[in-house]
């Protein structure tokens, strides 16, 4: 096949970048900018190359390469993508370079070490997406902690340190758990294969065999280290800390695309490789999807805080994904891949405009705003659209993934109980009540802090950031087929692996 | 009885530790005779452990039993695949403190005494090199007095501090307590059963006519004294005020080569006396006499989340060390508690990745401590940007530590909780990874102090010159590297993993 190792140029692309960066004297600072976008952009450039180079029709992984690493093990460098990792190769490599350029000016100190972290990130969510070998994945998995740390850690608010740590340990738990998991599955798969091998692909045909009461407990372990990142009700508290420590890049970041690598970790591993534990523990887990969709809400209702408002509706609105993913339908699943990228962009676009309205005032309290509508008008409406993108205002892009979620757990047969789609969908107007009450109190009214009065809107490079973002918005609101076209065959693939195992849910 | 035909044929196994002794000699004799040249010492001494290691390496096929008596075909000696393992991690090591040593203030400062320096470290270094090779209990004892006491001597050598003669007098009076105990065990073994030979001793198990209440107090008792080596819990106590109190070169020496040794007289203890046979697949078969199994198990666990919780609190760097290589040993132990090749295997690699990147750390602390006098955590705020070396290939060692990848350490890790996991020790498994989890914190709050925390007035710059740059280097390439591609240590090891039994 032409262009055979294109993956593996996307990959090596911010890795190279990073380490040409580390090259490039400190006091250069307009040069590392310019070179972290350039190979940011270069990174997006090779992604769309390859999804040209991706059959839509087929669900199955493309674009595989595969060379044995260790031999005593069988690890191999495997990697290949299917529609759904697709999709979220392509957000990451969209959403990196806009966060960079979006730093431009708000990152003062230490740029060059900054830039060396976000492409570093970039090259680990890139390799999450992308392997199919386990141990390659936890590498990458686990590589990601420290870029994020740092990020969080140095350049974060005033409280960064009490949040990075706490960022970090929760996620080393959960990942720690996933390696004992990983390595007890490869040990159990090996007494059928006859040898130790973490090939994702020959693990998904022993998995579903492994005696159930083992099976329980390796969903359990990969689920927990899944549902930290998510982060799923009751574990989520890392995430409000983290969110609002770290800096507008590093919220974008986090929302846009980590905490997306644990629903996509859910969707990859936990479904395929455990299809009768997946279906056992799908209605308890749909209960805490659904209780983090209402809390999530609820709490971010009486935030004070912009930046705590936005993170609190990230786990409302990832509830929606994973009730979408355990609902196990066509539908639900698709939904829940296409909100994993609505929440990466309206979120994403969310947590810029509030860092953009930070760098001015210095202040994220909603009370201090207010009125803003007549300084800074065009400000004001970008805030809308991404407001109403977040609470899934039919025509923008929320409304689809929700629409999918809520659809496809009504008739899911695994749940087979609707009062699921009857608490999420309350959701839904929890996050028109919070968001559209915030965006009163800050832009309407009249302004009553003599501090904004010198509020400046929205300059090029602020345009410049938020313009595509606001276009995927729209497009995937008004022609969403473009994108479910993409990861349909890919999802009836891994339901069908399911449903080979366990009941059925294709039609 | 004794049968000098024996002896003479058994002398080629033993070149290397001839070598060293020799090295030993000419150092002690040109400390005395060239007195104004000291300089030179260390070089002797280099010169001497290459060739010992050379001399390691021409044997590394050898499997043989040496200095029998009478017509036994099993000698105190044992000469295979696993003591040159741990006689070449012993060397090197050696070797990295030699270097260390040269950039030690605290060393340098008592230049004028080096040769007894140099030739105690080397004293260690044979001691070690002995029990890794030991299978009589005689011999056990004889190898084990020879590193305590040049230990002893080396820990307060410095006699620069209180600390520092509280940490030798502490060492000496925990160690003659310890090495009693163990003496005492010995005794009660040769009593029951006429022997101090480890295979002897097995072929007396496997019969079966053997009191084994008394068997198991005395086994206790031997335990004991290489618990203390190992400082595996509750005989870990001397550990941390011994560490602390040391000169750091020494720590670092103490905490790599003198657990490995203690380690790999453990395992030969172990494997030698008590496995009936070994199955195809690995799997140790122990004669069911004594329970090494739960022992170790419980003893692994206790030393693990003992060390590991204390490290928390600590702010001293070498104390905090410290701590984790208590918590280390643990995690050591469970890959022997396993008893199967496999958890050798975990456990050889372990140790060679551990070596690195402890040496490296400690070795960091040190170079910054010549420059601030000071290994209090707080004296490290902001030290990432005004050190850029030190910081990141202190942060690179302390997460190899903790055992994330794409690190050294976390090969280490994985090749442990997949002899766990092997082996269907899930449970501990699950405790060695919470452990992991709350070393975390520890680990992490050093970095948080070189990156997050800015610079305060006492932070001052640490340049290296070219020599310790290019060790530091030395030592933080294997680590990256072996985080990624680990087959060479893992073949290493699987070569090495032969315990000359029965």
């Amino acid at each position: 096949m032409e262009n055979g190792s294109i993956l593996t140029y996307l990959l090596i692309t911010p890795i190279l970048g990073s380490l040409i960066l580390l090259f490039i004297r400190k006091e250069q600072e307009n040069l590392i900018q310019w070179f972290g976008l350039a190979v940011s952009l270069a990174a997006f450039i090779i992604s769309l190359v390859m999804f040209t180079n991706f059959d839509q029709s087929n669900g199955s992984f493309q674009l595989v390469e595969k060379y044995l690493w260790i031999d005593g093990l069988n690890v191999s460098y495997h990697i290949g993508v299917d529609g759904i990792s697709v999709l979220l190769i392509l957000l990451t490599t969209f959403l990196t370079p806009l966060t960079l350029i979006s730093t431009w000016g708000t990152i003062k100190k230490n740029i060059k070490l900054f830039t060396f972290f976000m492409l570093f990130l970039e090259a680990g969510m890139l390799g999450v997406f992308i392997s199919l070998d386990l141990f390659l994945f936890y590498i990458f998995w686990e590589a990601m902690l420290i870029p994020m740390y740092f990020i969080i850690g140095v350049w974060g608010g005033e409280n960064r340190i009490y949040a990075s740590i706490k960022f970090f340990i929760y996620t080393m738990f959960g990942s720690l758990l996933m390696l004992v998991a990983i390595i007890w599955l490869a040990v159990d798969a090996s007494s059928q294969l006859g040898y130790f091998t973490t090939n994702l692909l020959e693990l998904y045909k022993v998995g579903p065999t492994i005696a159930r009461d083992i099976q329980n407990y390796l969903f359990l372990a990969f689920f927990f280290s899944f549902a930290i990142k998510v982060p799923l009700f009751p574990l989520h508290t890392w995430l409000p800390d983290a969110h609002v420590q770290a800096p507008t890049a590093g919220s974008v970041i986090l929302a846009g695309v980590l905490l997306k690598m644990g629903t996509y970790g859910l969707i990859r591993f936990n479904l395929p490789l455990f299809p009768q534990a997946s279906v056992e523990f799908a209605p308890y887990i749909s209960v805490f999807a659904v209780i983090g969709i209402i809390y999530g809400a609820l709490v971010a209702m009486v935030q004070t805080d912009m930046k705590k408002l936005v993170a609190y509706s990230s786990v409302a609105h990832l509830g929606f994904v994973v009730l979408g993913i355990f609902a196990m339908t066509v539908e639900s699943v698709q939904g829940a891949v296409i909100q994993m990228i609505n929440h990466g962009l309206s979120t994403g676009a969310l947590f810029l405009l509030v860092g953009m309205i930070y760098e001015r005032t210095h202040s994220r309290e909603i009370s201090f705003y207010g009125g803003i509508a007549k300084l800074v008008p065009v400000y004001a409406t970008f805030l809308m659209i991404a407001s109403l993108s977040s609470i899934g205002l039919p025509g923008m892009n929320g409304f689809i993934g929700e629409f999918l979620i809520l659809l496809g757990s009504f008739k899911s047969q695994v749940l087979d109980n609707w009062w699921f789609t009857i608490f999420a969908a309350s959701g839904v107007i929890f996050a028109a009540v919070y968001l559209l009450w915030m965006y009163q109190r800050v832009v309407f009214g009249n302004v009553t802090n003599p501090k904004l009065e010198n509020l400046s809107d929205m300059n090029g490079k602020e345009w410049l950031v938020l313009v595509p973002i606001i276009l995927l918005i729209f497009w995937i609101g008004i022609y969403p087929t473009t994108f479910l076209d993409i990861t349909e065959t890919s999802t009836i693939n891994i339901l069908e692996q399911v449903q080979n195992f366990t009941i059925k849910l294709l039609n | 009885m004794m049968d000098l035909s024996n002896i003479f044929n058994s002398i080629s196994f033993v070149i290397p530790e001839i070598a060293l002794s020799i090295t030993i000699v000419l150092t002690v004799l040109f400390d005395l005779i060239f007195d104004k040249d000291k300089k030179i010492i260390p070089y002797i001494v280099l010169v001497g452990l290459l060739v010992t290691g050379y001399f390691v390496f021409a044997q590394m096929d050898f499997a043989n039993f040496g200095f029998t008596v009478g017509d036994e075909k099993y000698g105190m000696f044992t000469l295979d695949g696993f003591s040159n393992y741990f006689k070449i991690i012993i060397l090197v090591t050696t070797i990295i403190i030699i270097f260390f040593s040269s950039h030690s203030n605290e060393i340098i400062k008592t230049f004028d005494r080096s040769g007894e320096y140099y030739a105690l470290l080397l004293g260690m270094a044979l001691g070690m090199m002995f029990m890794v090779s030991a299978s009589d209990l005689i011999l056990i004892y004889l190898s084990v007095e020879l590193l305590s006491l040049s230990s002893y001597v080396l820990t307060g050598f410095t006699k620069l501090s209180e600390r520092n003669a509280e940490a030798s007098l502490k060492y000496l009076i925990y160690g003659s307590v310890s090495s009693g105990l163990m003496l005492f065990g010995i005794s009660i073994v040769y009593g029951l059963t006429g022997t101090t030979n480890l295979y002897e001793l097995n072929t007396l198990l496997q019969a079966g006519s053997i009191n084994l209440t008394t068997l198991g107090f005395s086994l206790i008792l031997i335990f004991v004294g290489i618990g203390y080596k190992i400082s595996a819990a509750p005989f870990h106590f001397w550990t941390p005020d011994v560490y602390e109190g040391a000169p750091i070169s020494i720590t670092a020496y103490l905490s790599v080569a003198s657990k490995a040794a203690g380690f790999a007289l453990l395992i030969r203890f172990i494997k030698t006396s008590f496995v009936s046979y070994t199955d195809a697949s690995g799997n140790w078969h122990l004669l069911g006499i004594f329970d090494w199994q739960t022992l170790l198990i419980i003893i692994a666990i206790l030393t693990m989340t003992l060390g590991n919780f204390s490290a928390l609190s600590q702010s001293n760097l070498k104390r905090m060390l410290a701590y984790s290589s208590i918590a280390h040993a643990g995690y050591l132990l469970l890959g022997l508690a396993v008893l199967s090749d496999q958890g050798l295997l975990a456990v050889l690699i372990y140790f060679f990745i551990y070596m690195i990147m402890n040496l490296g750390a400690f070795f960091i602390v040190n170079l910054i401590a010549n420059k601030i006098n000071s290994e209090d955590i707080h004296d490290y705020d902001g030290i990432g940007y005004t050190s850029p070396l030190l910081g990141v290939s202190l942060a690179i060692f302390l997460v190899s530590l903790t055992g994330l990848p794409p690190t050294a350490g976390f090969i280490a890790k994985l090749y442990l909780f997949i002899a766990l996991v092997d082996a269907n020790m899930i449970t501990v498994a699950v405790i060695a990874l919470l452990n992991t989890v709350v070393s975390l914190y520890y680990y992490v709050r050093v970095l948080k102090h070189m990156y997050l925390n800015k610079a305060n007035e006492s932070t001052q710059a640490v340049i290296p010159t070219l020599q310790p740059r290019i060790i530091v280097l030395a030592l933080v390439i294997p680590v990256l590297l072996f985080g990624i591609y680990f087959t060479p240590i893992v073949s290493f090891a699987q070569n090495c993993l032969n315990i000359l039994t029965k």
